[in-house]
């Protein structure tokens, strides 16, 4: 019988699952076109160094430590996971105990883990909601964003409070030699944590067998709902981290792409007679106006971003209390692309115009204020580029609204008249070299 | 210049010769009042070294360098087309530059529009030319000194440019000190991303106040830039303050003439 339902349950949460991963990367889809496949040797290796090694998380030792706690400790705990879904699936208690010593000493480390986790978390908490750590208190954190990071962290603790207090429960019954209950696994925190609590109560066998089976459904319940919130979470990062990494810049930071439409136009421009690649059609616009006018890979590192706020941190702009905030370029990005991705949805597959476009949650003040310094780009642990957001739609505003600061516009006027950003005679130019 | 003359790469055409590394100046550093002495100090340097070199003069033009950061694809590729247009017709194979924006620009955003170049940051060639002894620096004029470096954005994080800097200065004799954010931690000047060319937008503080802050905290009795914009920032940070007796800001290019008496 709760096999069935298991089974039910599981089928259920992987559907849905997969359902929303596939409206993500439909959603990421709607980006233009971009070749990110070359150098896989190294694009390999970025992806194992920065995402898998957490190099870039190392910066700063604190949350560096909190960090790998809870991502070791989800990466191994899940293979514990495994187990359970096979138990549920057979109606096994344990299965995979003929492992030995090993098996003992995988549960024995997987509880220290499990409370090195919950601690991590209660200290993540404290940092975010106590000590309010000046990164986790900006504007763009107020309403969905601050209780997502909440209610992540809150299911991670009680994840992790259910498999201790299984685990408690199941060594007092092993040790009654309740059938069922092998003799298995090592308990090296919940035998002192928890087991002296529920020896004090004088439990009955049946209430433990209730207790043990109630955290085993709570635990794995959890993790059904926990996997079918991460795709409307900021914590997606733990699936897309990997990919986002994989498909990191490995130009140059410097180097902002030459639009290759403008190319094509400026050639015709300086030679009319210039031949004319067959098929050509001239551009009809410039840079970018709507999500859909950044590349995938602009639309993936806003599916990525876990808003630790790194970026923003570090921005020159931010930090002297300018409105620019990299983080919100990217939270920006991805709660456009979602009323996109819920337009395309109501509309049976064709988006309808909303009149609005990613320019309505990112204002002329914040895309100005961009020193394009890379300190954004060098802080994300996960290789995002909020910066080239940024550029794109100033190339938009420029090159299609012609609305740039009247100073800006300046600085373009004497450009094209005096070959410098500012109102010097050209051929003034080399008039130092005559200065004793 | 007094005892030697900067010839430009139509004149060294026309005598029939070659010239080996092509200086290029810009906009900053041939218009600046401040910025011409780090030209004339890397121009210096260069005769030192007896490097052949020359520039190109009036047919220098902009990279386009604010214009791409601002935005504006058009100008820059305008710019950029009429520049590799000269710098080809002149058979140019070495640059050297002493402005981080200009180096990025003609190191990584020029080759895919046809203008191919083995481009230097002057502080990389000075470092290289101390190596290998084609300079050499007597020591001592800045015993006793410490200097902070400045790193800019464009040759830091843009071009992974950390080390030749701090390696002329330990060259120096001086003691190098570190401000507390630096290397792929550095805090802008302020001046990128054509913001020279535009007021900051409302805050509460300007960004080059803030980067002074970090200076002053360093004790530093020279601060190194290596780059024009940030030499005019880092300045009006500390001439806010009123530091200007006690902190000096050089470019790197002047503090290796000055020790080599240039």
């Amino acid at each position: 019988m709760s096999q069935i339902l298991f089974l039910i349950i599981a089928g259920i949460a992987i559907y849905f699952f997969t359902k929303n991963l596939g409206k993500i990367r439909r959603n990421i889809l709607l980006g233009k076109d971009i070749d990110l496949s070359d150098n896989k040797p190294l694009r390999w290796k970025t992806m194992l160094r920065v995402a898998f090694g957490q190099s870039k998380m190392a910066v700063r030792p604190v949350p560096f430590i909190l960090h790998l706690i809870v991502y070791v400790g989800f990466v191994l705990i899940n293979i514990e996971v495994v187990e359970i879904l096979i138990d549920g699936i057979f109606g096994t208690h344990r299965v995979l105990s003929f492992l030995g010593p090993v098996y003992d000493l995988a549960i024995g480390f997987f509880e220290i883990l499990a409370f090195g986790v919950l601690v991590a978390c209660v200290v993540f908490l404290t940092r975010r909601y106590v000590v309010k750590i000046a990164r986790f208190q900006s504007p763009e954190l107020k309403g969905f964003a601050n209780q997502d990071a909440a209610t992540i962290l809150f299911i991670e603790i009680i994840l992790m409070a259910a498999l201790l207090k299984m685990n408690a429960a199941d060594q007092i019954l092993q040790a009654r030699g309740e059938e069922h209950y092998l003799k298995a696994g090592a308990f090296p925190i919940s035998s002192w944590l928890i087991v002296p609590i529920f020896n004090g109560l004088n439990l009955s066998n049946a209430t433990l067998i209730f207790a043990e089976r109630a955290a085993w459904w709570f635990h794995i319940l959890g993790i059904f709902a926990f996997m079918n919130y991460l795709p409307f979470s900021k914590h997606f990062h733990i699936i897309m981290a990997f990919p986002n990494t994989w498909y990191s810049n490995l130009k140059a930071k410097g180097e902002f792409n030459n639009m290759a439409s403008v190319t094509q136009e400026v050639k015709l421009m300086l030679d009319p007679s210039a031949a004319v690649p067959e098929g050509y059609q001239p551009p009809t616009s410039f840079g970018v106006k709507d999500v859909t006018d950044l590349t995938w890979k602009n639309l993936m590192d806003a599916y990525t971003c876990t808003e630790c706020g790194r970026c923003s941190s570090v921005c020159p702009q931010n930090q002297t209390g300018k409105l620019l905030s990299p983080r919100k370029i990217m939270m920006d990005t991805r709660d456009r692309l979602e009323e996109v991705g819920k337009n395309i949805d109501t509309n049976k597959g064709t988006f309808v115009d909303d009149n609005k476009n990613l320019h309505s949650y990112i204002s002329e003040e914040e895309l100005w204020a961009c020193n394009t310094c890379n300190a954004c780009v060098e802080a994300c642990p996960i290789n995002i580029n909020p910066m080239e957001i940024i550029v794109e739609m100033r190339r938009f505003k420029v090159m299609e609204q012609s609305s740039a600061p009247s100073s800006i516009n300046n600085m373009f006027a004497n450009m094209e008249n005096n070959q410098a950003p500012w109102q010097f005679s050209p051929m003034d130019r080399a008039n130092w070299t005559k200065e004793a | 210049m007094s005892d030697f003359r900067v010839r430009t790469m139509a004149e060294v055409a026309a005598a029939g010769e070659e010239a080996e590394i092509l200086f290029w100046v810009g906009c900053a550093g041939s218009f600046d009042e401040r910025a011409q002495k780090i030209t004339k100090a890397v121009a210096k340097i260069l005769h030192q070294a007896k490097i052949n070199f020359a520039i190109l003069g009036t047919e220098e033009a902009c990279t386009g360098d604010p214009a791409k950061r601002a935005g504006n694809e058009f100008l820059f590729q305008m710019m950029a087309m009429q520049n590799i247009t000269t710098l080809n017709m002149y058979g140019i194979k070495k640059i050297v530059t002493a402005c981080p924006h200009c180096f990025n620009t003609l190191k990584n955003e020029y080759p895919e529009l046809g203008g191919t170049y083995e481009v230097l940051h002057h502080t990389t060639l000075i470092n290289q030319l101390l190596s290998d002894n084609k300079i050499s620096i007597a020591g001592g004029s800045f015993a006793g000194k410490r200097i902070t470096y400045h790193d800019s954005c464009y040759l830091g994080r843009a071009n992974n440019i950390y080390e030749a800097p701090r390696e002329v200065i330990q060259k120096l004799d001086a003691a190098l000190v570190e401000m507390k954010r630096s290397k792929a931690n550095g805090l802008c000047c302020g001046a990128g991303g054509a913001q020279m060319f535009k007021d900051a937008e409302k805050g509460s503080k300007e960004v080059n106040l803030e980067r002074a802050d970090d200076m002053l905290e360093s004790n530093a009795n020279i601060v190194a830039a290596a780059c024009p914009f940030c030499m005019t920032m880092l300045r009006d940070g500390v001439k806010h303050h009123n530091k200007e007796a006690e902190v000096e800001v050089k470019d790197i290019a002047e503090l290796v003439a000055g020790a080599l008496d240039l």
